[in-house]
Order: structure tokens, then sequence, then C-alpha cells
């Protein structure tokens, strides 16, 4: 079965743009608007990985891993957060937040297929 | 119509892509000739409804008429390939093209059936003489004791002697 | 992956777009003295997200422009500098070329490098100024909610470590604190600075040192996370450090076993401090859940976690699970955000077979009206029920195409504002009615007019504040724009409280230009003679409204639209013109008109009225042209069966009817056989299967199934006036 994966970000182009080149890797995307949408998304659905922008209207991205571990099925799957280049302030954040990794934007979809290969293969 | 002289006329080939296969045509009636054009380049086949005029159109432009939404202009081949005028009853048909992209109704005697020619029923059309331009003729095809001439409605119907699509100006 | 990228390109482009119009709306609404964090953040987030596109699809000058913007945005809503207006102007300018080089990537235009180079300037400026605000009061008092007090301190870069002042006040849950980071690279004073600024946060325990560098402790404190961080994170490499919430005491404080429940992280044992991965791009934090192997070799995290040890935050946990037994909220929030994109080629195709549907459908009733309604008892029944669902369904469809006038509304405050500095008046924009829907197509073309309109009414309406307060008015002028449904149009009104037009000084400066007028005339027709080529009665010609070009134009773009125009006025208390469209431009008022056995749709709003004139009025001029005489006026008369061929059933004018029309200010009289009525129709397409026919804009489709073709009445009205020359 393909494995699922749920990514939040704000702008859709990105979004968009993460999920086709997902779901061109064969994976299943669900698509979140912000840490809100996420997280209603995330009480419905069973995902294998979570791709998280950070800073995002409602529910920013850390908010979101705050709640998402505290979820008996969130707890113990990976979730990667979406950096900027500069972001090492963001990056303990999001580690404080229980995050797994974290991926540098603006993102390459090669790198971003490479970076969940790692991880959920 | 002599083998001799289809073989002589060299300028007007059968047009090589009806020439890979077998093709499948509509037959109609005009006239006393029976004509064929490609199947493919059918949509529909339909009676003759009321009918819109269009101002300073080309005698053989009969208006436009309502097909499901879309605004359709009907062309009289009687007119076109001056036969006389033809006779508007519940009889006439309108066959609906699908060509380049438009939709266009071409009004003709009556419709006879979907035959099928093999490459070795087609053969190179003559000239004809001023009724048709050979330049929209694909060729001639027989059947039993039928002649039919092959027409390329596409080519045909794109023309600018057609007056139905607007033709750029540079 | 170039080609994969650019079918994202649109969608980027749309969204960018966006996102400029909500920041340049923050940006005006945005009170320098006391700035909204919301707004701040929301104005960071737009330049942020436009950056982080803009990274992605290669537009690098977008990247640098909202980079610099981020900058400056970030040291704002962090309250490391107070909000100044040359800021906002600044932001505004940054925010134009920004909108250029879009532009310039969709292929419309390009952006001025020179321009976008200087506006970096200013904002590296901005931003690189080390003026620090005066904490208690800027940042306090901006309504930012933090106050930021200065702690006395040795070490580290900062002197105003941010706490929260309400560690005693604010009657909050306490929380404790999971805290690990290591000191190496610090003085022993630093951190012993550091443990008694921790303190000051709340109590402190389990302070144990791994190795004498590494700390792990506990802190049970009323502040939240993001001070504790601040804290920390000033002194303390942020790479080596982590924070975490390890429980919230609502009643009472946990135990310890209830800690590990909620610990996230690989084991203690296994823990350490480790600097970031090299790998470029990317990492992943040792110990997280979930890490890959090569960097967690920790086992045990993969395995399912029984289902009671998810106990470890009352407060939180509630709000989570409750979820999803509450659908409603769960459900009104998506709906809040949840939008397709469709091409609006899809929405047109849905809207033409919808028309086609409500056509079929009439066609059904008109030949059900003739059963026996006690045999067909039924199925009339049902026809009713059909006409009621076509007609909902076809609402509904076209209010897909439907989108709020707040899309043009928008942009008028910065124009205004602009403007107004640059006339040196006090002018307030007050907008009414911004969900007022029209159609997507008009949305677009309704833009330019309306903007000539409001710098018109700031231009010569709004008088400057001497002149306002000598007549007895506020100093600050007042434009509004308006929009409301009425019947089934649109109007937009755009009504100033200034001068009000002046119908003396109109009529004389009409007489100048040789126009048609009397002293006999309305009012309304005084005032709409503003609307006509070159007119201009502004005393000194300013470059704002210019010669009068323009108004001439609004009028036509906007009878174009299918809509028109009224002027009210009074002198010293202001102008209101409203402009009235149809919702939408797929659907034309229209009046049928018959000649022999064709059916013509003149559109109704070039049309002044109909009349049945005597033989009397009728002149022939030279041999061929036919004038009517109307009110003292000769118009020419268009015999619409000569235009068009056709066979009338009446060929002397006075035994048919004319219908005066009037477009870009000329006037004639159509003559046709008959009226037969007023109809909504839906505008088809004739060119997509045939071509243009001159003096033909468009065909519809009858009750009846026919087609009718709708005139083209500016051209017909032209053309007569060309031949009349």
């Amino acid at each position: 079965m393909a494995k699922t994966i749920l990514a939040v970000d704000d702008s859709a182009s990105i979004r968009q743009m993460v999920a086709f080149t997902l779901k061109g890797a064969g994976y299943e995307v669900i698509q979140a608007v912000d840490g809100q949408d996420a997280l209603d998304k995330a009480n419905y659905h069973q995902v294998n990985l979570v791709l998280t922008d950070i800073n995002m209207p409602r529910m920013d991205g850390l908010k979101l891993l705050e709640l998402l571990r505290k979820l008996a099925h969130y707890k113990n799957i990976p979730i990667l957060i979406l950096t900027t280049e500069s972001g090492d302030e963001i990056k303990a954040k999001g580690r404080a937040a229980g995050a797994t990794g974290w991926l540098v934007k603006p993102f390459d979809p090669k790198r971003l297929l490479e970076v969940i290969g790692k991880v959920i293969g | 119509m002599s083998q001799e002289q289809a073989a002589i006329t060299t300028s007007n080939p059968v047009n090589p892509h009806t020439n890979q296969m077998a093709n499948e045509f509509l037959t109609f009636r005009l006239g006393s000739e029976e004509y064929g054009i490609e199947i493919l380049k059918v949509q529909e086949i339909r009676g003759y409804d009321a009918i819109t005029q269009i101002a300073n159109a080309p005698e053989f432009i009969k208006g436009v008429v309502n097909l499901r939404g879309i605004i359709v202009p009907i062309i009289d081949m009687r007119i076109k390939f001056q036969l006389g005028s033809a006779t508007y009853d519940q009889f006439t048909v309108v066959i609906i093209l699908n060509v380049a992209g438009r939709v266009m109704g071409i009004v003709v005697d009556g419709v006879s059936d979907v035959i099928t020619l093999g490459l070795e029923q087609m053969r190179p059309a003559p000239g004809l003489g001023s009724v048709i331009d050979t330049e929209y003729i694909m060729g001639l095809g027989t059947v039993d004791e039928r002649m039919l001439i092959l027409i390329d409605i596409e080519k045909m119907m794109s023309s600018s002697d057609m007056g139905l699509i607007e033709q750029t100006v540079n | 992956m170039s080609t994969d990228l650019e079918q994202f390109y649109e969608i980027f482009f749309e969204e960018s777009s966006e996102l400029l119009a909500d920041m340049e709306a923050c940006l005006l609404r945005l009170d320098v003295n006391s700035p909204d964090l919301e707004d701040l953040n929301a104005i960071f987030r737009a330049a942020h997200s436009i950056k982080g596109g803009a990274g992605t699809f290669g537009f690098t000058d977008m990247t640098e422009m909202t980079h610099m913007l981020e900058t400056l945005l970030d040291r704002l809503r962090k309250g490391e500098l107070a909000v100044r207006s040359e800021m906002v102007d600044a932001f505004l300018r940054a925010g134009d070329v920004i909108k250029a080089q879009l532009a310039g990537h969709r292929g419309e235009g390009e952006a001025d490098p020179a321009v976008a180079a200087e506006v970096c300037e200013e904002l590296k400026k901005l931003s690189d100024e080390t003026q620090v605000p005066a904490p208690s009061e800027t940042v306090a008092d901006s309504g930012i909610g933090m106050k930021a007090i200065p702690v006395e301190t040795d070490i580290g870069v900062s002197s105003n470590v941010a706490i929260s002042e309400a560690v005693s006040e604010r009657d909050v849950a306490k929380l404790t604190f999971r805290i690990e980071f290591s000191s190496s690279g610090m003085g022993d004073a630093a951190v012993e600075n550091l443990f008694a600024n921790l303190k000051r946060l709340g109590s402190l325990g389990d302070i144990t040192s791994v190795g004498g560098k590494d700390h792990k402790l506990k802190l049970t404190t009323a502040s939240n996370e993001e001070d504790v961080w601040e804290t920390l994170a000033f002194v303390v490499d942020p790479a080596n450090l982590k924070i975490e919430v390890a429980t919230q005491c609502v009643v009472e404080p946990h135990s310890s076993d209830e800690d590990s429940a909620a610990e996230p992280f690989a084991g203690e044992d296994e823990f350490s401090i480790a600097s970031m991965p090299p790998a470029p791009g990317y990492g992943f934090f040792p110990g997280a859940p979930a890490a890959p192997k090569d960097f967690d070799d920790s086992e045990s995290q993969l395995s399912s976690t029984p289902q009671q040890n998810i106990h470890g935050n009352k407060n939180e946990t509630q709000n989570v699970t409750n979820k999803p037994s509450s659908k409603v909220s769960a459900s009104a929030s998506a709906s809040e955000t949840s939008s397709i994109r469709v091409s609006i080629e899809k929405v047109d195709q849905m809207i033409n077979l919808v028309g086609e549907l409500v056509i079929t459908q009439a066609m059904l009733a008109q030949t059900a009206s003739q059963l026996d309604p006690v045999v067909f008892e039924k199925l009339l029944s049902g026809m009713s029920q059909l006409e009621r669902n076509t007609r909902d369904l076809q609402e509904s469809v076209m209010s897909i195409r439907m989108m709020p006038i707040s899309f043009v509304f928008s942009r008028y405050p910065r124009v205004v504002r602009d403007l107004a500095a640059k006339l040196n008046k006090r002018v307030e924009l007050k907008t009414v009615g911004e969900n007022t829907e029209l159609d997507k197509g008009l949305i677009e073309k309704i833009a330019d007019p309306l903007t000539h309109l409001v710098r018109n009414s700031l231009d010569h309406g709004i008088e400057v504040a001497e002149k306002r307060i000598a007549a007895g008015k506020p100093a600050q002028g007042t434009i509004t724009l308006r929009a409301f449904h009425q019947g089934g149009s649109i109007v937009i009104e755009v009504s100033d409280d200034g001068a009000g037009l002046n119908r003396g000084k109109i009529l004389a400066k009409a007489k100048e230009r040789g126009l048609p007028v009397s002293d006999g005339m309305s009012d309304q027709e005084v005032w709409l003679l503003i609307f006509e080529a070159g007119f201009s009665t502004a005393d000194i010609v300013t470059d704002v409204s210019g010669r009068g070009v323009g108004m001439d134009v609004v009028k036509r773009n906007i009878q174009s639209m299918g809509g028109r125009i009224d002027i009210e006025s009074a002198l010293g208390v202001g102008t209101r013109i409203s402009i009235r469209l149809p919702l939408t431009l797929a659907i034309l008022d229209g009046l049928s008109v018959a000649v022999g056995d064709q059916m013509f749709i003149v559109p109704l709003n070039y049309i002044i009225e109909s009349m049945q004139p005597t033989a009397n009025d009728i002149k022939t001029v030279s041999g061929h042209g036919r004038v009517v005489q109307v009110r003292g006026e000769y118009l020419p008369v268009i015999a619409l069966h000569e235009v068009f061929n056709l066979h009338p059933n009446v060929t002397a004018v006075h035994e048919g009817i004319l219908v005066i029309l009037e477009a870009e200010g000329h006037k004639a009289a159509l003559f046709v056989d008959d009226l037969i009525g007023q109809h909504q129709v839906v505008i088809k397409s004739l060119e997509s299967n045939y071509r243009r026919v001159q003096g033909v804009s468009g065909a519809t489709i009858m009750g009846d199934g026919k087609v009718a073709l709708i005139l083209d009445t500016a051209a017909l009205v032209l053309a007569c006036q060309q031949e009349m020359v």
C-alpha cells in the first residue's frame, strides 16, 4: 500500500508542488493549509509522515508538532519541518517540539524525495 | 471515366494519409452524384431546424442554428456545388461536421450509408470540371457499380472561399 | 525539473498577487503609533511566503526583495525596532516593486532593476538601524503584549532579554520544562548568570551536569516556552539547546512517571547533544521519533505505544481528542479554508450547459402547458419541480464566477493615500458593501474606470482644507465607495462631499466647445456632459486628472460592459456618480425587435426610448438618407432591413417602430417592424464556429430554441454617423 504523507503549507504553490513531487514518487498525499487544518486532518487519517512549514496563519508548525506528538497515532511517526536557510533558531525550536528532522526551503524535489526515502523508505 | 484517364492525372495523387489503411466514409446524395466524407469528421446527423439568417453572408450559408446551446453555421451544399436550390422539408438532412475544431452543418439531399473502402477501391480523382475544385477531392471510390466522390471536407471547409473562418490579415 | 515547475507558476503568480494585496491592506491600516502585532505578523508571513515560492521557482529578484522586507519586518514584529511611517512607505514601495517583478515573470512588462535596488537599499538602511526602542514605552504600548524589561547581565550579546513580566500577575497554569543544553564555549560566570536568570523565571530542579558542560534541568514556571527559550537562546548556542514541555500542571503537579510518558525523545541515557548533521539542506535530530536508523540507533522507538501512555497533558490531550467528536467545529473550520482552483473554461462550460438546460426546460414546459392538467397531473407537478430545480441550479452555477467587489475596492485606499498626499488634501475613503458580488470578468474591467472616477472625485470634487473650513465643512473630505445589488444589476457609487458640479460653468464650457447645449437642459443632461470627449472644467489642469482625457473613456468602457452611468450633484454639497452594471458578462438585458420573420436583440443600455413616428416627422435628405425629428433634434434613421438585406413587413417608417439609440455621444433611430419584448438573454459566441458579422456582437437562444442575433449597437450608430458626414 502506498505510504501517505501529510503536507502542510499555507502557500498553495509550494504545497501543490510538494504534493506533485510526492505523488510522482508514488506516495499518497493529504494537503493541509495550516496547522489547524493539519491537526483536523490528522485526527481522521493515519499518515506515515508529516511534512510541515513553520510560519503559517491560525496555527504554526511548531504548535502543530507539539500537538501532534500528543496524539497516540502520531507520537512516533516522522515529522519533518521546512525551514529557511538561516533557521538555526527554528531548527532548535522544531527539535524541542519533537521534530524528526528538517529540510531547507526553497526545496529541491530530488532532495525532498531523498530525505523522505531515508525516513520512510 | 476510363482507367487510362485516371492514370494520366498524376497531379492529384490519393492523399497519402488515407493511403495507410481502409477508411470509413459516410455517403450522401447531392443531385445525381454520390459523395463520401470521412466518418471521423461527422459528429451527428439531424433534420433541418428553424434557421436564423446571417446578413451579408454568401448565398450558400443559410444561417445559424442552435445545436444544444452552441451556434452552428449551416451550409447548403447544393448551392455551393451549383446544383440549384434545395427544397427544405421534413426529409432534408443536415450532417453536423466537426472539422478543424469547429462545428458546422451541411445540408444534403439524403444520407445513404457508411461504407468501408479498401485501398484498391480508391483512386486519384480526375479533373471534374468547375463544380468542385479538385483541390478538395481526395479521390474516387468504387463500391460495386457505385462511384463515390470522396471530399476532403476539412480542407474545403477551412478554405478562404467558404468564408467560414476569419482569414487573418497581416 | 523546470518543466515540472512551470505548471505551478500560475498558482504561484495568483497566490503572490493575493498575498501582495493582503500585505498592502495590512500596511494601509497599520497605525504607526500602535502597530497591531497580528498585522505585523501577517505582513511578515506574506513576505515570507512569497520569498519561499520565489526561491523555489528561481525568481531571484523577488527573493532578494522579499528577503529585505522579511529582515526588517522580523525586527519590527520582535519589537527590536519601532515602526515608523517611512518604513510603511518603504514597504509599500517594495510591494510595488514585487508586483512589477511578478508581472515581469508573467510576461506582462518589466520591472525596473534600478528602482528595486533603490528600495532594497532603503530597506537595508532601515533594518540596519541599531536603535532599540525605549522598551517599556514603544513596545508595551504598541500592543505587542509582551513587556521587554532590561535584565542586568554581563553576558552575551543581549542587553534586553525579554522576560514575561506576568510571572506573578498572570493566573496561568505552571509548566514544567525539561531543558538540556551544552555550555561549551561559555565562561563559568556566564553559566552561573544563566542559572540565576532561569531561577528568576520559576523554580529550578533536577540539575545534572554531564561531563561538566552538558546540563539537564527541570524548570517549573508560569512563563511560557517562548520566554524560557529566549532566556536561554541569547546565551546558549541554539543548536545545542533543547527545551520541551514536561507537564502542564492544572490542578496539581503529577509525579515523575507522567513525565516519562510525555517524553517524545529517545531514552535519556542515549541523549547527547550533537550539532546538526552536516548534510546540505536537511538533517535529522538524533533521538527524535522515527529518525532514520543511520542517525538514531534506538530501536524501541518505532514499536507501537500503548494507549494509556498518552495522558501526559490533560488540557491539551483533551483538546485534541475532543476534536473528532465535535464534528461541527472541525468541519466549520475546514470550510473556512478549503477551496479549489478551477479553470474559468470549466466554469464557463458548466454555465453554458446549465443555460442549455434552462432552454430545454422552457421548451418542455411550453409543450406540457398544452396538456390536460387533470390527466397529466403528475407530469405537470414534476415539470414545476424541474423548473424550480433548474432555476436554483442556474443561480448557483452563475455564482461560481462571482467575486466580491472588495477585490477592486481594496486597491483604492492606496490610490487615495498617494493622491491625497500629492494634492495636499485631507481625504478619508469609506467603502460600503464590499461583499457585493459580481462577475469575475466585470471585476477585471471595472477597476480602471472606477480608479478614474475616484481620482476625479479627489482632484476635482474634494476641496483643499482651507476652502472646506471656509465653507463650514470638516477639513477632511470623504469619498465613499458603495456597492449594492438592485434587481438584476449591481450598482457601484462613487460619492464625495466636495464642491459639487457647477451647472453654469459646465454649460459655458460646453458652449465654448461647440457641444449642442441649451439652457433648458435638465441637470442630469448637463452633468452627463462631463463624460463628453475633451471636456474638463478644472481651472488648473493637473497631472492627476489630466486634460479631461479619460472621462469619455470611462463612459465608453462602462457602456461596453453593458452598463450605464448616472450623476447626481449639488453645488457645495457633493457629487454622486453611479454605475449600473449587469451582474455578469454572460447575460444581457435586451429588447427583442422583429424585422420580417427574423428577430434581433438590441442591448437595453443603448436604448433611450422607442416611438412610433408620424409621417411628418420623417425627412428625406438628398435622396437616400432619412432623418427623424425627435424633440427638435434630427436623428439619422437606420433601417435594419436595409443593413441586413431582409424582407420587412413594413417599409414606410411611420408604419413601423423607431428605437432611439445612443452610443458614444451619437444618437440614431433604428427602424424595425415591431417590438416584441424585453428579455434577459444569455450571450453566445457566433465566432466560435463561424466568423465575425458586421453589425452583430453575438447571438442568443430564445425560449423557443431559435437563434436570435444581438445587434452591435455602437457599430451601427457609428457606421451611420460616418455615412452622414
